[in-house]
């Protein structure tokens, strides 16, 4: 199987792959894992039972969406060096020490503190628990710093010098972490996560007010996420926008994939809206574009020039078909978001935030929707700053495991059916979670056996405690 | 020895420590996937996985930091050990996917047979043989041409990597019925105790057969072991391991319940430390020691820093967390 194959292909077909299975669980961890501590800090600061409810609610489907994430985290580690040795060897200098402190700093605190959230809420006391909760939280947004930090030093590499083995090697750490693309990156990440979390607890809120508008959890889950759609949406068009500014000083091979920048426009670039890139012609046909927009959005002005993709050898060009497509599935997905927030304060203003069918049919459809666009997200960047990995420096096709195609091939497939078989059973676990509505005596994650009457032997039963 | 020389040293010393932390701490958690099939009814079970389901994360997350570790500090390493030992490698990493998710998804299905109890004792079962055999594979050596791996995807299958592959098995499988003796109560605790006097015999016949195919390995590994003056230094691990044996096997007889799991702890460190013996100072047998894979100094030292902070620390809080959850697990312990 698989012989004939190129194994380079099969490797990103790989890694394509599993990233995506990962990321989106990852994204929902970080913002669940902070919407978990507001709810547990607004129990303790209130006293309010529904905030408990809420808590205990969400922490259930938090424990299954983490534990996907953990264990499709652990293949992304390892496959670096399975079917990226090259890459591992000449990066593993500079790579290597920000991921050992994303472990030290993050994956031990998310899972030293883990099992008290989940578990020990009567052993320790609401106060050292939700330091844990807290704790939790903390640890997936440092493990998003440091992640990033890896990734953008790949897009926009800084701070490096290269040993005579061929190593890239550390000549500034400070330069090698916060490399010029990671602060644009961390923020539009961060408040991604955040959205899409937002968009998946606003459609369960709607989902269940739809049943019946005055059920207390929903009513407070619903309103919560809608507030952060209306705030966080019109933050993250801009922080998207300033990403791009930068992306183009320092990747702007990779804007003109995205805007399908084929041709070079010396008096001002049109904003191509939609169109056909072909990348054989070198054209993006069917192109419907407006005029100097694209050089008004990029560079502030409308006759500014910008040079297209012929002026950049074939070899180094990004896939453009995919980066054009990907971005606007992204950009779209995010003024969809920011008008489901301008609709949910007009409700509210209204006082028909609990009442109006529309905006709860509108939340429900939404709710998938911040996955799709952080799927979207990723798409572009990675592809877009195709062939290489380490930006103009290492290309791919010089990465990849001197493996035969047959090695990755069988992986690749091998894990494509576990993730179809694992991440369909959680999906369906997490949605039939999501289906019951918060109830009051909510409890968290079951460690015992729902009937206690069966099967428990009497020698334990009979034991003093 | 220059500066840089003994920094590798130590962060050999420190993926050491992180690989066994994780072998013996993960080593009960996957002991108790291997032996669910002898544990058939769900009460059993359920008490079972509650007895690590709060810590079995953060004991999974040593194996991250073992991996990531040697990506950091011996890159070169890392790029040749991950593609010789491509299948197991995989087959653990899917092993761990199948036990990891098992620990919540087992509890989103009811009635008696659970299809996430198979997925928790074959993934915990796939792990632990793979995880042996990349050892064997590791130890007997791989083929290595300038800075990468040149052998092929099979080269890893041999008598003595199957070896050392079931061995572990039953070594995570002893681990893993001392931590149910000192984790639980009455029969449960019975049959753990029963499971542990035949596991401890299979344990003492695997480092025997390890230890003996290993010398014949290469003559490295024989000369490490049996000339003057290391004998001096190699012939107290096999008088400890004897001592080890005698104190285990009282603790048995009498029956002390916290005992059993200490002494094999102990047990797995004098294997370990064999290991070490056998390995020292190469990374990839026989090819490449710690100083020719080490990465530059400005990496290791800049990761160092960090280690020298944070793991006391991750101790500190781990042991925490254990102390919340310590004594024996009794069925409905969880809420009320």
């Amino acid at each position: 199987m698989f012989e004939g194959w190129d194994a380079v292909v099969l490797a990103r077909a790989q890694f394509a792959f599993t990233m995506s299975f990962h990321i989106v669980f990852p994204a929902f961890s970080i913002g669940l894992a902070s919407y978990l501590a507001v709810l547990e800090a607004r129990w303790l600061l209130t006293g309010r039972e529904v905030f408990l409810n809420l808590f205990n609610y969400w922490l259930k489907i938090f424990a299954i969406g983490f534990g996907m994430g953990v264990v499709s985290g652990i293949v992304m580690a390892y496959q670096f060096g399975t079917n990226w040795s090259a890459f591992a060897d000449k990066t593993g200098p500079v790579i290597g020490p920000l991921m050992g402190y994303e472990v030290l700093t993050a994956f031990f605190l998310e899972a030293g503190f883990l099992g008290v959230m989940l578990f020990g809420l009567d052993r320790v006391g609401p106060k050292l628990h939700f330091l844990a909760t807290l704790m939790v939280a903390i640890g997936t947004l440092i493990s998003a710093f440091w992640i990033l930090s890896a990734n953008s030093w790949m897009q926009t590499p800084t701070g490096y010098a290269v040993n005579p083995d061929g190593q890239f090697v550390a000549a500034s750490w400070l330069k090698v972490i916060f490399n010029p693309s990671f602060p644009y990156r961390l923020v539009h990440m961060v408040l991604a996560a955040y959205l899409t979390t937002a968009l998946v607890v606003g459609a369960v809120g709607a989902f269940h007010l739809l049943g019946d508008p005055h059920l207390a959890g929903p009513r407070v889950m619903f309103s919560m996420a809608m507030w952060m759609a209306t705030l966080v949406a019109p933050i993250q068009i801009i922080a998207g926008d300033l990403h791009g500014l930068n992306t183009l000083e320092y990747q702007p091979v990779k804007i003109m994939g995205m805007e399908g920048h084929y041709q070079s426009h010396p008096d001002g670039a049109p904003l191509i809206l939609f169109g056909l890139p072909d990348q054989k012609a070198g054209e993006v046909k069917y192109a419907l574009e407006i005029p100097r927009m694209g050089s008004l959005i990029l560079k502030h002005s409308p006759d500014a020039p910008m040079p297209g993709l012929d002026t950049v050898p074939r070899e180094n060009w990004p896939p453009v078909p995919i980066t054009f497509w990907s971005f606007r599935i992204m950009v779209g997905i995010g003024f969809l978001m920011f008008g489901l927030g301008l609709f949910s304060l007009w409700c509210r203003w209204r006082g028909t935030l609990f009442q109006s069918r529309l905006l709860h049919v509108l939340a429900l459809l939404m709710g998938p929707a911040g996955f799709v666009a952080v799927l979207a997200g990723w798409i572009t960047t990675e592809s877009g700053r195709q062939p290489f990995t380490v930006y103009g420096l290492l290309r791919t096709a010089e990465s990849s495991a001197p493996l035969a195609a047959p090695a990755v091939g069988s992986s690749l497939l091998a894990f494509v059916i576990v993730y179809f078989v694992v991440y369909a059973a959680g999906l369906t676990y997490m949605l039939r979670l999501m289906a019951q509505p918060p109830h009051p005596g909510e409890l968290g994650p079951p460690t015992e056996v729902p009937t206690r009457t069966a099967g428990i032997t009497p020698a334990i039963e009979g034991l003093p405690r | 020895m220059s500066l840089a020389a003994d920094i590798a040293a130590i962060w050999a010393f420190i993926i050491a420590f992180a690989v066994f932390v994780y072998v013996v701490m993960d080593g009960f958690d996957l002991g108790l996937g291997i032996l669910f099939p002898l544990f058939p009814a769900k009460a059993d079970r359920d008490i079972i996985m509650n007895s690590v389901a709060p810590v079995w994360d953060g004991n999974q997350t040593w194996l991250v930091l073992g991996g990531g570790g040697i990506m950091a500090a011996f890159p070169l390493a890392y790029a040749i050990l991950m593609p010789a030992l491509y299948t197991p490698i995989i087959a653990m990493l899917i092993g761990l996917i199948f036990r990891g998710v098992a620990f919540e998804f087992r509890w989103r299905v009811s009635g008696q047979r659970n299809l996430w109890d198979l997925a928790f004792a074959g993934g915990a079962w796939l792990a632990a043989l793979a995880q042996g055999i990349a050892l064997g594979a590791i130890l007997q050596g791989v083929h290595v041409e300038a800075r990468h791996y040149a052998g092929g995807w099979w080269d890893w299958l041999t008598p003595f990597s199957i070896l050392t592959g079931i061995s572990l098995v039953i070594g995570y499988a002893l681990l893993g019925a001392t931590w149910l003796v000192l984790k639980t109560e009455g029969a449960l605790r019975d049959r753990a105790y029963h499971l542990c006097w035949y596991l401890l015999f299979a344990m003492l016949a695997a480092i025997g057969t390890v230890s003996i195919a290993t010398p014949f390995l290469s003559i490295q590994y024989a000369q490490r072991w049996f000339t003057w003056p290391n004998v001096i230094l190699t012939a107290p691990v096999p008088i400890a391991v004897a001592l080890v044996t005698v104190l285990l096997l009282r603790a048995l007889a009498n029956r002390q319940d916290s005992q059993p799991f200490y002494l094999t702890l102990v047990l797995f460190a004098l294997s370990y430390a064999g290991l070490g013996i056998s390995m020292y100072p190469y990374i990839v047998p026989q090819s490449i020691t710690i100083w020719q894979a080490a990465a530059p100094e400005s990496s290791q030292i800049f990761l160092l820093v960090g280690v020298a902070v944070l793991i006391p620390l991750i101790l500190a809080y781990t042991g925490w967390a254990y102390w919340v959850f310590r004594g024996k697990v009794r069925a409905g312990s969880g809420y009320h």
